[in-house]
């Protein structure tokens, strides 16, 4: 098991004004899978074409165990990357295709046989070696390019968008083949996506890259609960801001005094609360009442657009619950010490 | 109805490729053919026998012209496969003005160029020599090799390439296994114009060559002018071989699908 390390890594394009990727910083303990989160465009590639070697930095250092894999070039890195469009051979068989690093690593013709074939019924493609790429459906050829990387026993594993292309049936399956197939092997695997679902349900850590930069990292439950910055509570979902003024426990804005969890610091802040945190019912501390200004039917929640004065607020709750409310109605909401946030006043640009 | 019509255009297409071989096969044959005779009055081998002797230099020029041809491919090839890769792939400063550069010996009459060249390659020393015919080839054929090197490329996802070096293959390795095999149909068809254009240039040959490179179609134009019928019709038999022989052979390559003539005459 591998430890993949970045230090400071810099990639930045000719002519582009921003860098891709600004000095990020990141650890991937062995045997983990991290999530590289990020809208498109981001660097979130980059950074996985910098690690595999098909870019090279500006500055920093990747370092596998230690030691710097920089100076080596992509065939012997022992980072193998699974591009997002499976990119299949498509002038190889399937079995060909997955073969296709052991044979040019020489390894013996009866070994590759073995291997492909064991790596054929780990990944469902049990008799298909023969296929050709183009007779295989999607999620197939998706499973293939797995297969194709993970024959070879990689160090580190590089899964670009692994489910992008996969229709959202197939989606689940991928995943929980992903995630089965990366605890039996136990290869330290770091993936791309943009879906912030996907990462929260795939990976032990997220670090989410918002314009080239590492906005925040650490478990999925922590960009919910505690994150960094109003954009990084955005990037989540987060719709409650409230800017104000925290003084002894207190949090002081448009809704009056609030009582902030124990250790919460002193100064200028930006309240948050997760819509689905706000409780429906009175408390308490922190009770309010509100008026339901409007709903929406989202499927599995309902979001209720609440006024508590001239304050908005949204909660997301179940739609049983939100029938008890329509437009029109007061009610009482509480805002548990718990579940606020105070996040730094001004959000730097992102 | 469609394929009584297919059958129809299939025949007249024939016909319009072999009808006229069928008088340079007789007469490679006849052994005096005479006004108004419809028919020779007798046949013989005379003529082949002559033209494959060592005294009318047929066989030898047979060698010099293959040879020409090949290395004109060759290198026409060589220069084409990355010069194409940078007109497909990449984006570059005066990339149309490059492309109509390339396509300048398609649009500029040959002849208007070739003594303008001539004079450049007697100060090189490369008129009347071997190794200038193939340059002067090179000419009207790397523009063909380049722009179907082009369209090859811009098709090429080059993250196959990308993806085989993290599989762990080396520059090498990757073009051995991977950018060969994927752009081989083009390189095939490429090379097979490159040959046949090379395979009948006359002027070009003519000109820089100064008589001394005796390529076939210029041993042919000898005949054709000295008025030996017999030995003409020969020659030229000869002369149109390999241009149907790579027809036959690559047929399934050059339409994508199957060989031509099957490909027509199936219902």
């Amino acid at each position: 098991m591998t430890r993949l390390a970045l230090h400071d890594l810099t990639l930045a394009y000719p002519n582009a004004a921003i860098p891709a990727l600004d000095r990020l910083t990141l650890t991937v303990e062995p045997g983990t899978i991290t999530a590289l989160l990020g809208p498109s465009g981001c660097g979130k590639t980059t950074a996985m074409k910098l690690i595999a070697g098909l870019l090279t930095p500006q500055s920093g250092d990747i370092t596998l165990d230690g030691q710097s894999i920089l100076a080596l070039p992509p065939e012997r890195r022992g980072a193998v990357m699974v591009f997002q469009n499976h990119l299949l051979f498509p002038f190889m068989t399937l079995a060909e295709n997955i073969g296709f690093g052991l044979k040019m690593r020489g390894t013996p013709t009866a070994e590759i046989t073995t291997r492909v074939a064991d790596m054929l019924d780990r990944v469902r493609l049990t008799g298909l070696g023969a296929r050709r790429p183009t007779d295989l459906s999607g999620g197939q050829q998706q499973r293939a390019a797995l297969a194709r990387a993970l024959v070879l026993r990689p160090r580190v594993l590089l899964l670009d968008e692994p489910l992008a292309n996969l229709d959202a049936h197939l989606r689940g399956e991928m995943r929980a083949l992903i995630l089965s197939l990366q605890r039996e092997t136990g290869i330290t695997t770091l993936f791309v996506t943009h879906d912030q679902e996907e990462a929260v349900v795939m990976a032990d850590r997220i670090a989410l890259i918002l314009g080239g930069r590492l906005a925040q990292e650490g478990p999925p439950a922590a960009f919910y609960t505690r994150p960094a910055t109003a954009t990084v509570a955005r990037f989540f979902g987060g719709m409650n801001f409230l800017p104000g003024h925290a003084i002894g426990g207190q949090f002081h804005s448009a809704l009056g005094p609030l009582t902030l969890a124990a250790d919460a610091p002193d100064g200028p802040g930006l309240l948050t609360i997760r819509p689905e945190a706000v409780h429906l019912a009175a408390g308490a501390v922190n009770s309010r009442t509100a008026r339901v200004a409007a709903n929406a039917f989202l499927g599995t929640q309902t979001r209720l657009h609440l006024m508590v004065g001239d304050t908005p607020l949204q909660a997301l709750v179940s739609p049983v619950e939100a029938a008890r409310f329509s437009p029109g109605t007061d009610l009482a909401i509480t805002l548990p010490t718990e579940a606020l946030w105070v996040l730094p006043p001004d959000p730097p640009a992102a | 109805m469609r394929r009584s019509l297919q059958l129809l255009a299939g025949g007249a297409l024939i016909g319009w490729l072999v009808l006229p071989l069928v008088p340079l096969a007789v007469w490679s044959f006849a052994h005096g053919w005479r006004f108004p005779a419809l028919m020779p009055q007798a046949l013989t081998l005379d003529a082949w026998r002559y033209a494959l002797s060592d005294t009318a230099g047929v066989t030898a020029s047979l060698a010099l012209t293959t040879g020409i041809a090949l290395a004109t491919a060759a290198l026409a090839t060589l220069i084409g496969i990355p010069a194409g890769r940078a007109l497909g792939q990449h984006q570059f400063p005066g990339k149309p003005a490059v492309q109509l550069f390339l396509l300048a010996p398609a649009l500029v009459p040959g002849i208007a160029v070739v003594f303008g060249l001539h004079g450049i390659f007697l100060t090189l020393g490369l008129a009347g020599t071997v190794p200038g015919v193939i340059l002067a080839h090179l000419i009207p054929t790397l523009p063909y090799m380049t722009l179907v090197m082009a369209g090859v490329f811009a098709n090429f996802d080059p993250g196959y390439e990308a993806q085989a070096r993290s599989l762990g293959a080396s520059r090498v390795q990757v073009f051995r296994h991977i950018t060969l095999p994927a752009i081989l149909p083009g390189i095939v068809t490429g090379a097979l114009f490159a040959f046949l254009v090379s395979w009948s240039q006359y002027l070009l040959t003519l000109v820089i060559g100064g008589g001394r490179v005796q390529t076939l179609p210029l041993v042919l134009f000898t005949f054709a002018t000295s008025g030996r019928n017999d030995v003409t019709g020969a020659i030229a038999l000869i002369y149109i071989l390999p241009g149907l022989l790579i027809v036959a052979l690559t047929a399934r390559t050059l339409t994508g699908r199957s060989p031509a003539l099957a490909g027509m005459l199936r219902p």
